[in-house]
């Protein structure tokens, strides 16, 4: 049976074909690709949930979701549904369309929508702005109108010990903070408390989350709802200088990244990848204690992602390469104001609008179920 | 008369206890089962009848039993889904406090095709008398040497566990309930795998509804083939229905699939039709997460033919104008009913109830019930109607499990049937707010 595996799988994404190993998810094969060409980056699914050192992460957020156009190469039949492409593993003769599938870009705007209903708008005071996946992902997918007028949810502020500060409000309940406590530390305190939009991280008894090693909550953080206490508005990330460093700890590996303003260090991280994932988790002493240049052997600096809040200009729009179709149909639709909602006040005609897209909704799905 | 597969004796005194059922042939599959025929030949039996899974999805048991993974060395586990919280839907609550034994016959008869030697039955917190009424079947069959060791001197052993929940909707979702049953947080886990590959304590395990495996009693007794000359096309056999709503009789009616909808309203053997002085405006035909059609669909579809009480014709037309059976929750609305109030309980219930563990289905629920109730309290524009259905499509189908679905299927379709009633909400806020007040221009059947 083993011997009539395939060694390698081929798959198309957005047109590109790439060949990975039986097993690869669909994101890490995209990711393979941009690996491959950096100026195919714009192509990879966002993750907000997903998170490849930890094991049992993704497939919550729905951020990455993709059309499989066509299953593999033996059931050529599309996926009916949408499907995460964390989590969905790769077929021989796959074709997968995210960029190029203009209901995945809708979609995904949709996501971005749902994740802001509840999430504070507070980014100038937020201290994850500018290496915030919610902002990356909001600003690259998203509209930048809301249609929710209804009250945000918030909860009451929880102590959780003397380093991470947690800030509830924020949390987009990804989980990556509870795989984390699951797979890096002895004991898990924490947890999701409570269901649907009252679920809640949290300790249940107020307790401090006191370990060794749970800082690293804060660097999986995807938004700003676990941050550093011990660096908290001391800067912005963007004024900061990242730089390579290690040092000799028994706990951990001790490479990280050193942020410094000026002559001082105000951060510790562990050292991120260009996906903004941690390879190597650090120790709270390294985190926390060693702030002085001197606990550290430079190595040099930080080699700038794209997920790093140094890439200049990150946000300016005329900058970013966003997907060439969103591009495409931004400009073919062009008008000198732009906004999904027609601005008519006359219910009577608002009323003959919405009978025609309802009437042209059902007849889709009817033509679709016939 | 019509036929009769499960509640053929629930009229008679005392058959929840072992005696007078063994008395009315209680446990006569079970040995037959058990004695005569291989677990292959029981599960061919059941692929034979047809019978489709009674918790809403439909899907064929027989089909589902075959898809379990049999590796070697690994235990298998037969799951009973008895965590019914549908609105609308009660019939596993009757069945099992009326014939509890039919479904402990079920299960070991299930068990032993399967090869499960644990088996659970997984009933919903708040039916902690059916428990009681349960674990007593199963110490009453245990102790008549039908259950535990070497079943009827076959060699066969069997453990039934009946497992409480903990009242939570979602926990009804097959993943959340194998998640629940491990001692974990109740959240639907993604598939693929799926539970006849990795299930429970990650072995391959099937879920059953109450109802579907309380046939298979029948299903051994009279043969797969009988069962399947019960019934329309591919909705074979006999459902439970639980009718409620503005009609004279509700309760639990067991039918023959293919029944006309017209005939299971109005006959006096069923629901005894719509309240006198009254009419028929809305159905929703399988439990709230079904679409809800307004009265001139309910009885013919929309090509004119006769609407039975079938899988196939309660969906004809699609989700334009049809809805679906499911766990057949049959909802009677007259004109006295509210849709847009009705609309937003629904949704107040979902927005309740997700587990919060997907984003669209965790902030879509919330942000649909808020809206809803923005209209249903005079608040609303009509630029809200139109938000309601784009967010119902941006949840369909982008969750992980069907809750996302369910919650985003009657608000949709009750803005597509009753547009005009929304709409009302929204430009006579002052007189759809009174008590009661319900919009005057909707079509009934007389």
């Amino acid at each position: 049976m083993e011997d009539n595996k395939p060694q390698v799988i081929k798959i198309t994404f957005d047109g590109i074909e790439v060949e990975v190993e039986p097993g690869t998810t669909i994101m890490q094969a995209a990711r393979r690709i941009a690996e491959a060409d950096s100026s195919q980056h714009h192509l990879v699914p966002p993750a907000m949930c997903y998170y490849e050192p930890l094991k049992g992460s993704g497939g919550k957020c729905r951020a990455c979701l993709v059309k499989v156009a066509q299953g593999s190469a033996k059931d050529t039949r599309p996926m009916p549904k949408l499907v995460p492409s964390c989590i969905t593993q790769v077929q021989d003769g796959m074709v997968v369309e995210n960029v190029t599938n203009p209901a995945v870009l809708e979609e995904r705007k949709g996501i971005v929508e749902f994740l802001l209903l509840n999430h504070p708008l507070d980014c100038p005071v937020c201290d994850q702005a500018g290496e915030c996946h919610l902002q990356d992902f909001a600003f690259e997918h998203g509209s930048a109108k809301t249609r929710y007028e209804e009250e945000r949810r918030t909860f009451e502020k929880q102590d959780i010990g003397p380093y991470v500060q947690l800030h509830m409000t924020r949390c987009i309940l990804c989980y990556r903070c509870v795989y984390t406590a699951d797979q890096i530390t002895d004991k898990r305190v924490h947890g999701v408390l409570g269901r649907g939009d009252a679920a809640e991280i949290g300790t249940y008894i107020e307790k401090a989350i006191d370990n060794d090693f749970s800082g690293n909550v804060i660097d999986v953080c995807p938004v700003g709802a676990l941050t550093d206490k011990t660096y908290r508005f001391k800067n912005r990330v963007w004024f900061s200088k990242p730089v390579d460093a290690h040092c000799q700890c028994d706990k951990c590996s001790g490479r990280v990244t050193l942020w410094y303003r000026g002559e001082e260090v105000i951060r510790v991280t562990a050292r991120k990848n260009e996906w903004g994932e941690v390879k190597e988790f650090i120790c709270n002493t390294c985190r926390f204690e060693k702030k002085k240049t001197s606990d550290w052997v430079i190595e040099g600096p930080t080699k700038v992602q794209r997920s790093s809040v140094i890439s200049a200009n990150k946000y300016r729009a005329d900058v970013i390469k966003k997907p060439d179709f969103a591009l495409k149909l931004a400009a073919s639709q062009y008008k000198p104001i732009d906004d999904s909602r027609p601005y008519i006040t006359d219910d009577q005609t608002i009323r003959e609008l919405s009978i025609e897209n309802n009437n042209k909704a059902n007849q889709r799905s009817l033509a679709e179920k016939n | 008369m019509a036929i009769k597969i499960l509640t053929e004796h629930s009229h008679i005194p005392g058959i929840e206890t072992f005696d007078v059922y063994r008395k009315n042939g209680g446990y006569t599959a079970l040995e037959k089962a058990i004695k005569t025929m291989s677990p292959e030949e029981v599960v061919e039996e059941a692929k034979k009848s047809g019978v489709r899974g009674r918790g809403g999805a439909g899907f064929p048991m027989g089909m589902k039993w075959g898809f379990l993974a049999k590796p070697e060395g690994v235990p298998r586990y037969l799951v009973c889904n008895a965590d019914e919280s549908e609105p609308g839907t009660f019939k596993d609550h009757y069945l099992m406090k009326t014939i509890p034994h039919l479904l402990i016959e079920g299960m070991i008869i299930s068990s032993y095709a399967l090869g499960a030697n644990k088996s659970f039955i997984y009933v919903r917190g708040e039916l902690m008398y059916v428990i009681q009424i349960l674990e007593k079947a199963i110490a009453e069959a245990t102790a008549n040497g039908l259950l535990g060791n070497n079943i009827l001197g076959s060699g066969y052993d069997l453990e039934l566990v009946v497992q409480p929940g903990g009242g939570a909707y979602i926990c009804g979702e097959e993943t959340a309930l194998l998640e629940s049953l491990e001692g974990k947080r109740g959240n639907p886990r993604n598939k693929p795998p799926f539970p006849a590959v990795k299930g429970l304590y990650q072995s391959p395990t099937v879920v059953n509804n109450v109802e579907s495996i309380a046939n298979m009693a029948w299903i051994i007794n009279h043969g797969g083939e009988a069962y399947a000359s019960v019934g329309i096309g591919r909705s074979t056999g006999t459902k439970l229905i639980s009718a409620s709503g503005h009609i004279k009789k509700p309760g639990v009616y067991e039918i023959e699939l293919g029944l006309s909808v017209e005939e299971f309203m109005n006959s006096d053997e069923y629901c005894g039709g719509i309240r006198d002085g009254h009419h028929l405006k809305a159905l929703v035909a399988g439990g709230s997460s079904v679409p809800i059609i307004p009265a001139h669909l309910v009885y013919k579809t929309a090509n004119g033919e006769d609407r039975l009480m079938s899988y196939e014709s309660l969906s004809d037309g699609g989700f334009a104008t049809g809805t679906m059976l499911g766990s057949g929750g049959f909802i009677v609305f007259d004109e006295t009913a509210c849709i847009v109030r009705n609309t937003w309980n629904f949704s107040r219930f979902y927005h309740h109830e997700s587990c919060g563990q997907c984003s669209p289905c965790r902030e879509g629920t919330g942000w649909m019930e808020k809206v809803l109730h923005r209209l249903e309290h005079g608040h609303g524009s009509m630029h809200d109607i139109d938000l309601l259905v784009d967010v119902a499509k941006k949840i369909e189908g982008n969750t992980i499990c069907p809750l996302g679905d369910a919650a985003a299927w009657p608000v949709a379709s009750a803005i597509r049937h009753f547009r005009e009633e929304f709409e009302w909400h929204v430009s006579h806020p002052k007189e759809a707010t009174l008590p009661g007040a319900v919009y005057k221009g909707a079509a009934v059947l007389a």
